[in-house]
């Protein structure tokens, strides 16, 4: 502290001594930090920052005082605003963080109430499970074939060695054009999409088809009159039976999941030799219900295997009425019910959920099976 | 085919202890499905043979009833008086003496009736005597069950006399292993699946006495249709003769109603053996029993009450008076066997499957019989199987036998070359060489291994294996599919989908995405939805391909569009209480052209499959058909999405409809355009035609209310139906990024007034070109119409989005451009700023 001058206003001493000053900035931050909203602070700062507060008003005293007063005065009048003001800063932040809070405690909403935001289509798992079916062949580099659903009697039945008087060409099973001579008939099977691979692309042939298909069956729990398969065939050299199994093998697997494997049973179509049934492993017990009445299983009625569908070799009387020579090119087939395959895999229990169109079934699946 | 586990045990061994669920395990090894297994008679308990000692009529009750004592030897028990109980019965059909069938107090008949001692009509009853009914093995129910005088003996088990407690197997069989629908044939296949013998009954020719009589002759006059007749003639023969139990329970237990002895013989016959055979009255035979063509215009009263005409593709067997029977298929009532027959004549032949299929698929007949013929019988069957029958005949009938007369022309055996190797190759196994032919052998083969490649000859009772490829399926089968290993052919590398194909899921991602939902409808229409719908008479959609055997009389047709599916699965959603559905279906419509007719051509190509169709023979095929383009359809009514809280729903307009087909043109890279349209079933001046390029590919907007009205939809639905196909194809499969301007926008709105009835749509195009490259956006945000405009004129607002490529614009740049567009409005359509 410097020595007295002898020519300063003694008042205005008394308004820069250090005491006073320090009194000012307590009285400051006391106010401060009794101003409980930010409306009250910037009243306070007003009242100890503004224009007519005590410290402006002395402040404005440093002029007046003697050179070598000055440089101390303004120290000490420097220090004490930095601490109002460090304490306007201060408190400012904490009042606008609780005011920030109070905002937000202020807006919440009943979440749960929220509306129209639900996604309320759906594709119909006739539609994805083919493509989910097509996605698993397409990956081993299969494509994916398409064929019309009124179709010639011809590509239905002749060329796939179903013979003229065999008992599904009558009007018990197939749904005829016109009349039973007319040659058109509503695909009974996806079959013909095989034979018109078989007639179109170039060898070898590797396809999955994937339709609609029809028989003359009223719609009840069980059967409908249109319903979808899916059809895999191969053409190839050197192609056998093994092939078939591992490729059926592998179906299994990508639909139901790691292990599940297929087995075959013989059975007999006029378009496969040898021809064989086809059996899921069944994926929910895997086998374990059977034979043990303390843990049934629904899917597989406890017997431990499904029925999927059936397969053979491509007999070799379909490859000579495509052109395809049986001594060089051998291959397999094989289709499966889609309907059927949901029921088991989704638990469907009646067909009609899949015919009639309740939005409510189809939502269900979202945009996948 | 039903096949009772006890009358395939009289050609195979079979273990004792094996249930028929094992042996339907057994003959699943083979290839056989086994759909069911049932137990003859739901029997449990004491059930023997009684003799009815005394009966006491009993005249003091409303109906007759009999108080009998009946010998039940030693299954008496305790009774008081051994071996005699007292039983009250209501039959009358028994005296004393019979033999018949007594459930003891304990024993459980079928529907759970479990017989006790109990006291009726003042006697206690202590057992029942039981009918064929009431045992669950026949629907006789004219008296009680007697048994053949001397056949039994009093306390004797009942179970085995009447073939109760068998196990009946249910298999499937498929359609080329006709010989399997015999216990011949069943029992050759457990015996080949437990890899034990097989004493095939097919190959003993039964001893027959001297022949002795006059001989009907034989004759055929188509050896491509029957290539052997064998007639065994019979006399003396006892038409009251009754059919043994044994026999009576197997028939019943494979499903055949027993008729007479003569009859029940043939039908027994057929089943153990697999030859169909038909027994005719021989007195009412006229000459010759022959073979031939039917000749045009004659007619036959078939057994079941039928007059059939006959053509000249019918084989009959007739005498040289009249048609007796359709070969093959049921023979006829004039010679049936009767009550008053005495000589028998028995036809067993070998006919052409293909002659005997047609046959019964033209009269659509088919008979036990038929079922085997059209699948091929063995051609060396018919001399066992008739002298089975005589022999049969013989000892429960008492006839005599006359003598065999028959025809034949025989076959050339079928001989394979076949390579031992050819079944490995075909499965992608090894089979030794052994193996092969021990299966081959075991099939009935002869199998000449000394070359090679080998010479097999195939047995007679398999004509389904004509080739080398069938032999490799029975080696396989055989030795067991569960032997076939596995593994993953190598396809070529693949290119995933079509664009086409990708497209189409991208379709349907995108609606499902904008909340509608995916039905998948029948493809069958009627007259009435058109009619419903307001689909004009001329209109080419009432043009449709039409079913010959519609399951439904109403929906005969196949579908030229999608709304009627749609309406009808948007009707169902609407009763059962949904307000808010949106409907969408992707399906193939089938389109008849002009030339083509609703009922296909009279004359279609049916090339030979002996080779690949010639190029012109596929084009021919492709000709019959209707093209089949992929459509997509959408109904819609209420909101697409639900309402916020507290605010209305906003059903949705005919303006959704039409914005669905433009989003899902965008998402598909394709500028769809939108006029106004007229077109069934849409509300006149709420329809859009919606065109790629000027080429029409469907309609949206409202639908007519008259439209839904009739269908009992709700007011003011509405739908699109497009041509999906043509929109994928128009597809931008690979889309180009736009450039992206950064400099800032300038906005306008500018709000024109035009007459009421200008599309604003061409105001917008005219507008757009005119403004030229700096106008990034522009976008109709407001129609109005009222008294702030003229009367008849409606006022457009659109918002106009201006950005430069290179720099900011000045203010006389923005509305340089601006007004360009409002002068050309202004020159087009007189339009002026409001």
């Amino acid at each position: 502290m410097s020595a007295p001058n002898k020519s300063f206003d003694p008042v205005e001493v008394t308004t820069l001594s250090p005491e006073v000053l320090a009194g000012f900035v307590s009285e400051a931050i006391s106010a401060i930090s009794a101003a409980n909203s930010l409306d009250e602070l910037k009243e306070v700062r007003l009242a100890h920052t503004g224009d007519r507060s005590p410290l402006s008003l002395a402040n404005r005293e440093i002029g007046a005082l003697p050179p070598a007063a000055k440089a101390e005065a303004g120290k000490r009048m420097g220090e004490s605003r930095g601490a109002v003001n460090a304490a306007l800063a201060a408190r400012t932040q904490e009042l606008e963080t609780l005011r920030d809070a109070a905002l937000l405690i202020e807006e919440s909403v009943d979440v749960t109430t929220a509306t129209g935001v639900r996604a309320q289509g759906g594709r119909h798992p006739l539609t994805t499970i083919q493509e989910q079916i097509a996605d698993v062949f397409v990956a081993l580099g299969y494509q994916l074939a398409e064929g019309p659903e009124i179709e010639s009697e011809w590509l239905n039945f002749d060329a796939l060695n179903i013979a003229p008087d065999h008992p599904a060409r009558t009007m018990q099973d197939t749904f005829f054009i016109g009349s039973e001579d007319s040659g058109i008939v509503l695909r009974t099977h996806t079959s013909p999409v095989q034979i018109r691979s078989m007639l179109n692309r170039e060898l070898p042939i590797y396809v999955i088809c994937p339709g609609r298909v029809f028989r003359t069956d009223e719609l009840d729990s069980t059967h409908s009159p249109v319903f979808h398969q899916v059809e895999g065939l191969v053409i190839d050299k050197g192609i056998t039976m093994a092939d078939l199994k591992g490729t059926l093998d592998h179906f299994a697997q990508s639909m139901f999941g790691e292990g599940i494997v297929t087995r075959l049973r013989p059975s007999y179509f006029p378009f496969t030799e040898p021809s064989a049934e086809v059996d899921l492993q069944c994926f929910v017990c895997r086998g374990t219900s059977v034979d043990n009445p303390d843990a049934p299983c629904r899917t597989c009625r406890s017997e431990g295997w499904i029925e999927w569908g059936g397969c053979g070799m491509v007999n070799p009387k379909v490859l000579v009425a495509t052109g395809i020579d049986p001594e060089i090119y051998s291959g397999f087939a094989f289709g499966m019910g889609l309907e059927r395959t949901l029921m088991f895999r989704h638990g469907i229990t009646d067909m009609r959920d899949m015919v009639e169109g309740d939005v409510r079934f189809t939502r269900a699946f979202g945009l996948g099976v | 085919m039903k096949i009772p586990v006890s009358w395939l045990r009289e050609f195979v061994e079979i273990p004792e202890n094996l249930s028929g669920r094992e042996v339907s395990e057994l003959l699943l090894s083979v290839g056989f499905e086994v759909e069911g297994v049932d137990t003859v008679g739901d029997v449990r308990g004491p059930l023997v043979v009684g003799r009815v000692k005394t009966i006491e009529e009993l005249t003091d009750f409303k109906k007759p009833i009999r108080w009998c004592t009946v010998e039940v030897g030693a299954a008496n028990g305790n009774d008081a008086t051994p071996g005699i109980r007292g039983i009250v019965c209501g039959a009358r059909n028994f005296s004393e003496g019979d033999l018949v069938v007594v459930a003891l107090p304990g024993t459980t008949l079928p529907g759970d009736f479990t017989i006790a001692t109990r006291e009726t009509y003042g006697h206690i009853s202590d057992g029942m005597i039981c009918s064929v009914r009431e045992l669950g093995i026949g629907d006789e129910h004219d008296g009680i069950l007697i048994l053949p005088a001397g056949s039994a003996t009093p306390g004797d088990n009942a179970f085995p006399i009447l073939g109760l407690g068998d196990e009946v197997l249910d298999i499937s069989v498929t359609p080329d292993r006709g010989y399997a629908l015999s216990m011949r044939g069943m029992a050759r296949e457990a015996a080949i699946a437990q890899r034990v013998s097989f004493n095939d009954p097919g190959l003993v020719l039964a001893d027959l006495p001297e022949a002795g009589g006059t001989v009907i002759p034989a004759a055929s006059d188509d050896y491509q249709a029957c290539d052997l007749l064998v007639l065994r003639t019979l006399g003396n023969y006892n038409p009251a003769a009754p059919t043994p139990d044994f026999i009576k329970a197997r028939l019943a237990a494979v499903g055949v109603r027993s008729i007479s002895l003569a009859v029940d013989l043939t039908n027994y016959v057929m089943f153990e053996l697999g030859q169909p055979l038909h027994a005719f009255d021989a007195d009412k035979i006229t000459g010759t029993i022959r073979a031939r063509w039917a000749k045009a215009g004659e007619t036959l009263e078939t057994l079941d009450g039928v007059k059939r005409d006959l053509t000249t593709e019918d084989l009959v067997i007739a005498d040289d008076a009249r048609v007796l029977s359709l070969a093959g298929v049921m023979g006829g009532a004039y010679s049936e066997i009767s009550e008053t027959t005495t000589r028998v004549v028995l036809e067993a032949a070998h006919f052409d499957p293909t002659v005997i299929a047609k046959m019964s698929r033209r009269h659509k007949l088919s008979s036990e019989a038929s079922r085997r013929l059209e699948r091929g019988v063995d051609r060396m069957l018919p001399p066992v199987a008739s002298a089975r029958f005589a022999q049969l005949l013989i000892e429960h009938g008492g006839a005599t036998f006359e003598g065999t007369s028959s025809v034949e022309q025989a076959p050339d055996p079928i001989v394979i070359s076949f390579d031992p190797n050819l079944p490995g190759q075909v499965a992608g196994h090894t089979y030794e060489s052994a193996t092969v032919e021990k299966i081959l052998a075991s099939l009935g083969c002869s199998v000449d291994t000394s070359k090679s490649p080998w010479s097999v000859r195939t047995p007679s009772w398999r004509p389904d294996l004509a080739a080398a490829i069938d032999l490799v399926e029975e080696v396989i089968r055989i030795d067991g599919y569960e032997k076939v290993p596995a593994t993953l052919p190598t396809a070529p590398a693949g290119r995933g989908l079509t664009e086409l194909q990708k497209l189409q899921r991208r379709a349907g991602l995108h609606l499902a995405g904008r909340g509608l939902v995916e039905v998948r409808n029948y493809p069958f229409v009627g007259v009435a939805e058109f009619d419903a719908l307001g689909i004009p008479a001329s209109d080419s959609r009432r043009h449709a391909v039409q079913l010959a055997n519609a399951l439904s009389d109403e929906q005969p047709l196949m579908r030229t569009t999608l709304l009627p599916g749609l309406t009808g699965a948007l009707a169902r959603n609407i009763s059962r209480g949904f307000t808010d559905v949106a409907l969408f279906e992707i399906a193939s419509v089938s389109l008849l052209s002009a030339d083509q007719s609703a009922t296909g051509v009279t004359n279609p190509p049916r090339p030979s499959v002996l080779q690949r169709p010639s190029a012109t023979d596929i084009e021919a095929l492709e000709a019959l058909l209707p093209e089949q383009p992929l459509h997509l359809g959408a109904l819609l009514t209420g909101a697409l999405k639900p309402a916020a809280l507290g605010a209305k729903p906003t059903p949705a307009s005919w303006s959704d409809a039409i914005d669905i087909a433009l989003a899902l043109g965008i998402e598909l890279g394709v500028e769809i355009e939108v006029s106004a349209g007229e077109y069934a079933p849409w509300h006149p001046g709420r329809c859009a035609a919606l065109s790629i390029n000027g080429e029409l590919i469907g309609y949206a907007g409202e639908l007519a209310p008259k439209a839904l009205e009739n269908l009992g939809l709700p007011k003011r639905a509405v739908a699109l139906e497009l041509n999906l196909s043509a929109l994928l194809a128009a597809a931008n499969v690979v889309a180009s990024a736009p450039a992206i301007w950064t400099f800032p926008v300038a906005k306008e709105d500018i709000a024109l007034v035009v007459k009421a009835d200008v599309a604003a749509t061409d105001v917008l195009n005219v507008v757009r070109e005119a403004a030229g490259e700096l106008l990034e956006d522009i976008r109709l945000f407001d129609v109005y119409e009222g008294s702030q405009v003229a009367e008849g004129h409606k006022s457009l607002a659109f918002a106009l989005r201006f950005r430069a490529q290179d720099r900011t614009l000045a203010a006389d740049e923005v509305s340089a451009a601006r007004q360009a567009g409002v002068d050309a409005a202004a020159k087009s359509f007189g339009a002026s700023l409001r």
